[in-house]
């Protein structure tokens, strides 16, 4: 008697699993030695008893009988009744167990059988390697490209891989939130290496106000704006192996064109959510949440105390900033249009914020360091704040320039520079994301602070997508705080 | 009657995770939580029947009975005699699997017991996460990944 025994893990959950493989008639769906399956006589694939047959690519006619089936053990065991390949008292037993740590699945297929003298090697390889580890790398595919969510093949034709049509942020000229449409957009089924999401809410951030206007050429209109979303991924190409169709991830890089319902962009750009996390709270984070890690954490290793200047620090990378620097020890400062922003800011773990609208705020700041000045400062707003963000500088700063929301920052007289050592950076988030590995870390980071409660996010300004424009002028007005989301 | 289940990869061969575990005796090699062991009357660790007395890192005494051992199989089934926690009829077994996609091993850890009333939640987190999955956890680290 010959014992073949594969055995392997699929990276998803046993409901999943078995789903598919309880279904008795499903093979021609995902197993590629299955050219043909139907059961005979009409019944049902879950009928114990019922008869399967089969016609597999090769010619090979095999007529197999369902004798047991069990949803609460996850077995399947059937045997052949009748096949062109000489398979005798063939029975098999394939058996699912959930793999409690990661939520993955095992999966035991096992079968005995007589085979004519002198076959007994190539007809155990036949099952072994042609038809169950065959098996599990093809139900791998299945999974992965959305195979199982898919209506049946009589019914998918439409849709399975098809073009889909959903609405977008369109800018049709450079300029200010007049120049914004919501149409209608074709979303391509993923190549190779991308994904298709179903997108849930999406983050606004000064970027896009940058973008809208010409002052970062990203786009040239008419193109779709929006920088980060958060949603479902639909289906994936053949060559991406670690994002399954159901998941929920975010982005907050590559191309603009995240305000849209449907989108399909590059899979390394996509980050995993954990569970825990919903989607607007990710579309609301990510941007922002990466903005601050790379601040803190690569241009400047923020070191427990040090002083810290944050400007704006009751906007969205400013309390992300004010919260993560106070978590690693810093003594944070931060300035702030109105006393409404001071409270906000010193609710997010600002030590001191100076309340000033005409950006005068260095004195306040020499004054709350013993007249030495600040370690370091994360400048978002630039030209206006220029001299006195110079002035708050203590002898040997950083000066951190990553937006500039007052106008772009004029190159630094080098006599200035030098007469206290300052190091400027003009650091750009797309640099340190572009890194598909490093740009998983720097997520990771960002989901387990949200998850500890060291970051915050306030999901009080919420707006449709279609209000894209309205989103964008609140944005501008300054009078909002904390992050500002769209939802579809 | 409460029923506790977990499972893991471990990335070796059944065979080599099995010699690292067979042993009854063994715990304090493998598991972080169990500070010391012994079988009592001087009993051979496999043989059926032996029971083994361990001391709990935090200080607890645990006593088991070796109900049943099978190379064959890669599986042990013990039940506890006398233990802190105040179990009834508790049974366990470990049970390895070769995964032959990777020749890795699949690894399950399962208990079914009597709980004190009230105790159901705490005592199945307890022993599936805070002896299991350490359990495992330890296994894995010692392994390493490939």
């Amino acid at each position: 008697m010959q014992r073949v025994t594969r055995s392997a893990v699929i990276d998803a959950p046993i409901e999943r699993v078995w789903e598919v493989l309880r279904d008795f008639n499903s093979h021609d769906r995902w197993h590629p030695a299955v050219a043909e399956s139907h059961i005979e006589n009409g019944e049902a694939p879950d009928q114990v008893g019922c008869v399967r047959n089969f016609r597999l690519r090769d010619g090979t006619q095999i007529r197999e009988q369902l004798i047991a089936l069990s949803d609460s053990d996850h077995v399947s065991t059937y045997c052949i009744l009748d096949a062109t390949v000489p398979l005798q008292r063939y029975v098999a037993t394939l058996q699912l167990k959930p793999v409690t740590d990661g939520n993955r699945t095992f999966w035991h297929w096992q079968s005995t059988f007589e085979t004519p003298p002198g076959r007994e090697a190539e007809l155990a390889d036949m099952v072994g390697r042609g038809v169950y580890e065959a098996g599990f790398e093809a139900l791998r595919r299945h999974l992965r490209q959305g195979g199982d969510r898919r209506p049946r093949p009589a019914a998918a034709g439409a849709t399975r891989g098809g073009e889909m049509t959903g609405s977008a942020v369109m800018l049709k000229a450079f300029g200010g939130s007049d120049q914004l449409s919501f149409d209608n957009i074709a979303v391509p089924p993923p190549g190779p290496r991308e994904v298709r999401i179903r997108q849930v809410a999406a983050g606004v951030n000064y970027i896009d106000v940058y973008i809208a206007r010409g002052e970062y050429r990203m786009v040239e209109p008419p193109a779709p704006l929006g920088m980060e979303a958060a949603g479902t991924v639909l289906d994936v190409g053949s060559e991406v192996h670690d994002v399954l169709p159901g998941d929920l991830v975010a982005y907050a890089c590559g191309r603009p064109g995240a305000f849209a319902t449907l989108r399909t962009l590059p899979a390394d750009q996509v980050v995993p959510v954990p569970s825990g996390i919903d989607a607007e709270t990710a579309a609301a984070t990510l941007f922002k949440g990466l903005t601050a890690e790379y601040l803190l954490h690569r241009t400047h290793t923020l070191r427990a105390g040090e002083t810290m200047l944050v400007h704006a620090a009751a906007g969205g990378v400013g309390t992300f900033l004010c919260q993560w620097g106070k978590h690693l020890g810093a003594r944070v400062i931060g300035t702030v249009g109105s006393d409404e922003k001071a409270r906000i800011a010193r609710d997010n773990g600002c030590d001191v914020p100076i309340v000033s609208a005409d950006y005068s705020f260095a004195d306040s700041v020499k004054a709350a360091t013993h007249g030495r000045g600040v370690d370091v400062v994360f400048d978002g707003l630039g030209r206006l704040a220029e001299r006195e963000t110079y002035e708050s500088l203590a002898s040997t700063g950083h000066w951190i320039s990553f937006g500039h929301t007052t106008g772009a920052l004029a190159p630094l007289d080098p006599g200035l520079q030098s007469a206290k050592s300052l190091r400027l950076s003009r650091p750009v988030l797309f640099h340190y994301t572009d890194d598909p590995v490093r740009l998983r870390v720097m997520a990771a980071n960002v989901f387990a602070m949200l998850q500890r409660g060291v970051l915050k996010v306030d999901l009080r300004h919420r707006f449709p997508l279609s209000a894209a424009a309205a989103a964008l002028d609140a944005l501008q007005s300054r009078q909002t705080s904390g992050s500002i989301v769209l939802f579809t | 009657m409460i029923k506790v289940y977990t499972s893991s990869v471990i990335d070796a061969a059944a065979d080599a995770v099995w010699a690292h575990i067979r042993d009854f005796n063994g715990l304090p090699k493998w598991h972080p939580a169990i500070a010391e062991s012994r079988i009592e009357g001087n009993w051979p660790a496999d043989r059926v029947g032996c029971i083994r007395n361990f001391q709990l890192r935090d200080g607890g005494t645990i006593r088991e009975q070796l109900l049943s051992l099978s190379d064959y199989d890669y599986q042990c089934t013990y039940s506890i005699l006398e233990s802190p926690m105040g179990v009834d009829n508790y049974i366990a077994t470990l049970k390895l699997t070769p995964v032959t996609d990777g020749n890795r091993t699949f690894a399950e850890w399962s208990a079914e017991f009597d709980p004190p009333p009230g105790q159901e939640r705490k005592l199945a987190d307890s022993i599936g996460q805070g002896v299991f999955q350490t359990g495992f956890d330890s296994l894995k680290s010692y392994f390493g990944h490939r």
